[in-house]
């Protein structure tokens, strides 16, 4: 019975250790899951946000191989060139922190200038419409030709559209001058902060 | 005739090829094909899209219009293709290479289905302008990246070069103008560190007005507005131009000089450009802004800020008034849309009267010239005729308020300024005629031989 018992405590032993050997291993399978999962989120973020830019209806992914920013020509309403960002697949806290607001600040800039161009030109049509209509002058003359005014006639209508949107210009300007200090004053901390990375790696390998 | 009807409608191309082929009896290369179309089917859309690029550039082969794969001149990465696709491209080009001299010796039945080639050729021609246009643009997207060999062209433009070329040889010429020995040492500092600050607030300049730049046609091809540079390498570049630059006029020349320069810097950065947004005041700012490098020039020389560097200042300062007026007339639209305040928007006629004002004042300010001794009695009379020219185009503008007024004065501009620095250069009364007027005793002879020496 001694040994019965000698040998079943070693059989639950010998149990209580593989239970605990396989508890280490799914606790170590489980951590590796989640660096990797972390990894395919960085990654899968940035296959979304490559594909996303072609949901948007940008129609440009960059090659794969690439590891830099894409600017692309420049947008048809609001002039402003888009920028499909790289997002490192080891991307550091601050170097998102950049990246969003770089983003951010697009996404501003684009809207903004977008709607202000097309108030701009709904209001040039109108301005021309109405005056053509004063001088009794049809739209479109002979030839098929759309009728203008010249710029002398048109002055009029700048100083009329300056003096309206001053305040949303002064608006628009504030932000953007505190959106361009902050961007590049990040991008200054991530140079220094990938600039010390390196140096260390350097140090390390001389070192080594 | 199966490997026809397995391919779809883009690759019906293919499908008559080897229907044409196996009339003319020609057996190996429709294997070619159907082995192509096979291929092809396995393929993505997007490559088989890009092969039909290839196939579809006709080319003239002795007075037969015959197809045959060019390969793509151009060997920069295109979004579509990796390299891997690129291999398998070139594969498939050798595979159709074979066809083409057999057009040559075809009967009629040929000339009927070139025909017909031709016309489902005009049909994908659509689907394929489509996609060329799309590859196009994708063409025009840039990857953001920093190359050195191209650095040296984006810093000049950042900087205006040819603009910060202008303010030194201003800066220059009220050296020249000073009434002291000319020192080479002190030319040459005083010209770098002029032109090392122009460019730095050239740069903090562009930096600070992206996308209003990008919404004006004059200068949407700045390099920030293009991606080619990123802000914070165009505020080190600023910072490396004016930090040394004002250094150099602080220590190398003199003091008041360096404090001119920063003056300058922080007249245009921090007040000009902002102000361009706020207020019309910001022409009078700027023109102040323009004054300054000569009144720097000849305090390098002198030391002293005398009523020549004042006059000298106030020449180029009215100048930037008809410069500046007539160029903003043609531009009334982009300041417009892009919320500029400027005269030539809310004021027309201030703008008008100002630049015809300062025309006259050019022809009061070279006559005050010799009061004040810096040039001879010909310099008035010698700059009359520029100076009333000048006013004449003015007073042109003035009246007529159009393009062609305004575009004729400011070209005369251009050539007004550097015309009337060469002549009150030439004009300079020299200092040694000073001195003998000044001291009517011989003994000024001998000093004036010390001052000759170096």
């Amino acid at each position: 019975m001694y040994q019965v018992v000698f040998s079943q405590g070693k059989q639950i032993y010998v149990i209580s250790e593989l239970v605990a050997l396989v508890c280490f291993k799914v606790v170590g399978e489980f951590w590796n899951l989640f660096q990797i999962g972390m990894f395919f989120r960085n990654s899968a973020e940035a296959v979304i946000m490559n594909s996303a830019c072609i949901f948007k209806g940008l129609g440009f992914s960059p090659p794969a191989h690439s590891h830099n920013d894409w600017i692309g020509p420049p947008d048809k309403h609001s002039n402003l060139r888009p920028v499909i960002f790289y997002v490192p697949p080891e991307e550091s806290p601050l170097e998102r922190r950049l990246r969003e607001a770089r983003q951010e600040a697009q996404a501003c800039d684009q809207r903004f200038w977008a709607r202000h161009n097309r108030t701009f030109r709904q209001e040039k049509e109108e301005f021309i419409y109405s005056r053509l209509k004063a001088k009794g002058v049809e739209m479109r003359d002979e030839t098929g030709q759309k009728a203008t005014l010249n710029v002398e006639e048109m002055a009029d209508f700048y100083k009329d559209f300056l003096s309206k949107n001053f305040r949303k210009h002064m608006e628009y300007n504030r932000d953007w001058y505190k959106r361009n200090f902050t961007i590049t004053f990040l991008m200054g901390q991530v140079a220094l902060a990938r600039a010390l990375r390196w140096l260390r790696w350097k140090k390390k390998k001389v070192g080594n | 005739m199966s490997a026809a009807r397995r391919c779809g409608p883009p690759r019906a191309l293919a499908g008559l090829f080897v229907w044409h082929l196996k009339n003319t009896g020609i057996r190996q290369v429709p294997c070619q094909f159907v082995h192509l179309c096979r291929v092809a089917n396995n393929r993505l859309i997007t490559f088989q899209y890009f092969n039909f690029l290839k196939r579809m550039y006709v080319t003239q082969y002795n007075k037969d219009l015959s197809q045959r794969a060019k390969p793509k001149s151009d060997s920069v990465a295109s979004p579509f293709c990796d390299l891997q696709q690129l291999d398998q491209e070139k594969k498939v080009i050798h595979k159709i290479r074979p066809i083409s001299p057999v057009h040559q010796p075809l009967s009629k039945t040929s000339n009927r289905n070139e025909l017909r080639e031709m016309k489902s050729a005009a049909e994908t021609e659509d689907s394929v302008t489509r996609v060329r246009a799309e590859s196009k643009e994708d063409r025009q997207w840039k990857e953001m990246k920093l190359r050195l060999d191209d650095l040296p062209g984006i810093l000049a433009r950042l900087s205006k070069i040819k603009l910060t070329a202008l303010v030194v040889s201003t800066a220059s010429a009220g050296f020249a103008m000073a009434p002291v020995p000319f020192d080479p040492t002190c030319f040459l500092l005083a010209s770098l560190g002029t032109g090392l600050a122009s460019c730095a607030a050239n740069s903090i300049n562009q930096f600070f007005e992206v996308p209003f730049d990008s919404n004006m046609n004059r200068t949407k091809n700045r390099p920030l507005v293009r991606g080619q540079i990123s802000p914070l390498l165009a505020v080190c570049f600023a910072a490396s131009c004016g930090v040394p630059g004002i250094t150099l006029l602080t220590l190398g020349v003199n003091p008041l000089t360096g404090a001119l320069g920063a003056f300058n810097i922080f007249l245009y950065t921090c007040c000009y450009t902002p102000m361009k947004r706020m207020s019309i005041a910001n022409t009078w700012v700027g023109a102040v802004v323009g004054a300054i490098p000569p009144v720097m020039g000849w305090t390098a020389a002198t030391g002293s800020l005398d009523a020549g560097a004042l006059l000298l200042g106030g020449i180029l300062y009215s100048w930037q008034f008809p410069h500046f007026n007539a160029l903003s007339w043609g531009l009334r639209e982009d300041y417009s849309r892009g919320g500029y305040c400027m005269m030539s928007v809310t004021h027309p006629g201030l703008c008008r009267r100002v630049a015809l004002r300062h025309c006259l004042a050019l022809i009061g300010l070279s006559t005050v010239a010799p009061v004040l001794d810096i040039t001879t009695w010909t310099f008035p009379i010698i700059s009359l005729p520029i100076n009333l020219y000048i006013s004449y185009l003015g007073f042109r503008f003035y009246r007529d308020a159009d393009r062609s007024s305004s575009r004729k004065l400011f070209f005369c501009s251009l050539w007004h300024l550097p015309m009337l620095l060469l002549v009150m250069f030439t004009c300079k009364k020299s200092f040694l005629e000073k001195e003998d007027k000044g001291d009517p005793l011989g003994e000024s002879h001998g000093r004036a031989m010390e001052i000759r020496l170096p």
